[in-house]
This record gives structure tokens, sequence and C-alpha cells, in this order.
């Protein structure tokens, strides 16, 4: 399946600059994506998930617009031609 | 000579240079800046001197930066210099500690991390390895998280013999003889406020140990509540709190250079955690804590505010420099021993870390 990941600007320098990444990704779910992600770019991987493979608490990842704590998680489905978009969560001081 | 001074802060690092012994002090722009720098080093003991930062990328999470042109790059290996193997079921929190050893191990840096784990480099920091030998000592599970979290903050690797002291808050004072194989907790006469039994096994909360400069058998240790000294490499520990104000602090700093000599910043506690009447004093001790001498000349009055474990440093001039920092941003520099200190920057972030070092 080919998926479109969105990335935030502060993630785009570990992908060249690139905000939009084209995604090759077998298997159908979240963790499957994240896997193909982290195998061609694995700074980025590591921002997004941590090395237990948990997806970090104030990473928000939401799939053709639904936030997938809601959806399964990992497990979360991610259809073929699907977008998935990675954000910051609210958090800080 | 240059002096480098590295300030890590709750939102970025901070290279400050002097060029007149210590005199005078520019503080570069800030490096690293909105990640929380909670550890840094700077290892001179390679051709070009390394800076290693271990950082906290808040929503992106802890890494290992490292620079080896004083912060005007910095590099982070692909995979994480830290990252705990799939067995244990772990994940890195925060980098706590991060100790180059001696110049006789080149390339050997020990990192002190949350939770509760000890490892070791043998690359210059480029990738570590988790010392198996803590991590599977069967009191790790009881090991509870102090207030800021539960971390080996403390390494102390001896310079001539293997032996390897590290400091936990809590879990207290361990001892590896054999580089990290095997672990014995060292905590006898170490007392404990916050549990039924006040002299336990282990499971002190530790906040910072120092190896005097004449003895590497002969420790400091600023408890939770004490100050300490072991001459026998921590198995037995006595106190060396009369003489000063209060028995609470975060860190404990000893001279490389001057046997017995050795500082503390005592804070009012339990709850308060702030300079006694608001006067943020040094302690020093020439005589290995028998006795204490307040410092106070050029250190303000007003001031509630604390000083954290490892934002207090010595360097390793003939006279020792020492510096600190405070949470509310500001850095100290004595170049005397602490008679006199100069203020080297304020209104930083939090300063959570400080190191000094001379530039070959």
């Amino acid at each position: 399946m080919s998926v479109q990941v969105l990335l935030p600007g502060a993630l785009a320098s570990l992908t060249g600059g690139a905000k939009h990444v084209d995604v090759e990704a077998g298997g159908g779910t979240l963790a499957d994506l994240l896997d193909a992600l982290a195998t061609e770019h694995p700074m980025l991987g590591r921002r997004i998930r941590d090395e237990t493979g948990a997806v970090r608490r104030y990473v928000n990842v939401y799939v053709d617009g639904d936030d997938v704590r809601y959806q399964g998680g990992l497990a979360a489905p991610v259809p073929d031609g699907a977008e998935v978009q990675v954000l910051p969560s609210v958090a800080g001081g | 000579m240059t002096d480098l001074l590295a300030i890590g802060t709750r939102k970025g690092l901070w290279l400050a240079r002097s060029d007149d012994d210590r005199r005078t002090w520019t503080v570069s722009a800030p490096h690293l800046l909105a990640q929380e720098v909670a550890a840094v080093s700077i290892d001179t003991r390679r051709s070009a001197p390394r800076v290693l930062a271990g950082i906290q990328y808040g929503h992106w999470g802890p890494t290992v930066m490292r620079s080896d042109d004083l912060g005007a790059t910095w590099d982070e290996t692909d995979h994480g210099a830290i990252s705990f193997p799939q067995d244990t079921g772990a994940a890195l929190a925060r980098v706590w500690q991060l100790r180059p050893d001696s110049a006789d191990r080149p390339d050997v840096v020990w990192a002190g991390c949350e939770p509760h784990s000890l490892w070791r480099s043998s690359d210059g920091g480029c990738s570590f390895e988790l010392v198996r030998g803590l991590h599977d000592h069967p009191h790790r599970p009881t090991w509870e998280p102090g207030g800021g979290g539960g971390a080996v903050h403390t390494i102390l690797p001896d310079q001539a013999t293997d032996r390897v002291t590290i400091a936990m808050s809590t879990g207290g004072v361990y001892v590896s003889p054999d580089g990290g194989e095997s672990w014995e907790p060292r905590n006898r006469g170490i007392t404990v406020t916050f549990g039924p039994d006040p002299l336990p096994e282990y499971g002190q909360c530790v906040h910072k140990v120092a190896v005097d400069a004449g003895d590497p058998d002969r420790l400091y240790a600023q408890n939770h509540f004490g100050v300490f000294r072991s001459d026998d490499a921590g198995r037995a520990w006595t106190s060396i709190a009369d003489g000063l104000p209060v028995d609470f602090g975060f860190p404990i700093v000893s001279s490389p250079r001057t046997p017995g000599t050795a500082w503390v910043i005592p804070l009012v506690a339990d709850m308060q955690r702030v300079p006694p009447d608001g006067r943020l004093r040094v302690h020093r001790t020439r005589d290995a804590g028998d006795s204490w001498t307040e410092l106070g000349d050029g250190l303000p009055d007003g001031n509630w505010s604390a000083v954290m474990r490892d934002a207090f440093c010595a360097d390793d001039h003939e006279r020792t420099g020492i510096y600190f920092g405070t949470r509310d941003g500001c850095v100290y520099a004595s170049a005397d021993e602490g008679d006199t200190f100069t203020l080297v920057a304020d209104h930083l972030p939090d300063v959570l870390t400080v190191r000094a070092a001379r530039l070959p």
C-alpha cells in the first residue's frame, strides 16, 4: 500500500525538509506503516515512537483525520491511499 | 588558554568562554534551543574536545547529541546513542549523567539514565551499551523514583582500577569492583527519613557523591537530609554535617586537586528547598568535612532559588574554580575556590547541569 505521511515543520529536517513523505508499507496497520517509515528515516522513527514501539505520549497521529488513540492505536487500520498526519500535542511550558 | 563552561538548562545549552584565566566570561547564543539539557560533558581527551549533551526534545523524546566543534554543529546517532534492548521492555526517559572515563580509557564514556540504568560507551559517546550487571541486579525492581524520577545520576569511575561507584535517587550508593559486572550496595550509615527503617541496606535518596582528590577511597555524599563521608570506598559512612546551617541540599563537589576540599550548597527542607533566609551561599570544607566555612562574596541575598544536583562543578586548575547555576537562571563562577564569585550569566532558563574544562 502507499500512504502519504504529513509531518510538522519540527520534524521536516529529518526528511531533508520534506513535510510530505510517501511510504510503501505492507500489513495495513499503523504499526506496519511506522516500521516502514523508521526503516527509511530512523531518526524520524525515534521521534514518533520510543524503543518499545509505543507512540510517544505527546505525539498525536491521525489516519484520514481520525485520532488513532480511538482507532486501535498501533493496530489502527491504514488503507491504501490514506493520509497519516503526525502532530505534536498540546504540551510544554 | 581558554576555559569553557557548558550550561545545560531546561530550554537549551549555553557555552561560556573565558580567555583571561576565568576573570571574565563571554556567553554564547543558545545551542539546542528549546531542548531540555539535563546532562552535559566536555571530553578533552580527544584531539578535538567533544561536547556531549543528554537532551529531551519534549514531544519527541530523549537522545544524546554530540559536537566536535564546540557547538557549531551537532550530530546524533541514527538509531539513538542510548536505546534499551528490546528484551528489557523499557524505554529511555531521560539522560541524567554523561561521564568521560580516565585518560587511560580515552574512548570510554559512561551514562546514567532514567529509568535506573547505567550505560557504557567505548566509542566516545556515539553508542552506549546497557550495563547488564546493574540492570539484572535483584534490587533494581525495588529502587523507587524520587521526585525528579528514578535514575542513576552520579558515576565515579576509579582512575586506576576497574571500580565504578554510582549513586541513585532512590537506591543509594552501589559499587562495582569489576567495571560493571557485579554490584553491591554501600550505604551503611546513610540515613533515610522517608521510610520506617532509618538505616536500610539500600534505598537511600543520595543526591550526589564526590571523590576526594587525595584518596580514591574517600567519598563525600549529599543525602536527602545529611552530609556524609566514607573513608573506605563507601563501606561505611559518617556524618559531616556539623557546622552546616542545614543538612539538606542537592549537589556536592570536591576539588580534583586539593585533598580534603569540598563544597555544598545547603537548602532549607523538607518542603521549602530554598537557601536559608534567602541567602544563597556555598559552604566549603578544607578538612574533609570536619569543619565548614560559609562563602558568600559575590552571592546574593534575597534569593529563593535552589541549585540542582548536577548544576555545580569544579574545574581542574591548580587553584580550583567552582561553578554553579540556579533554578532562576543565574550562573556563578569562582576562580579562587569559592573565596569570591562573579556572575557569568543571568535570566537563563532553569540551570540543570554545568561542566567546566580547560581547552587544550
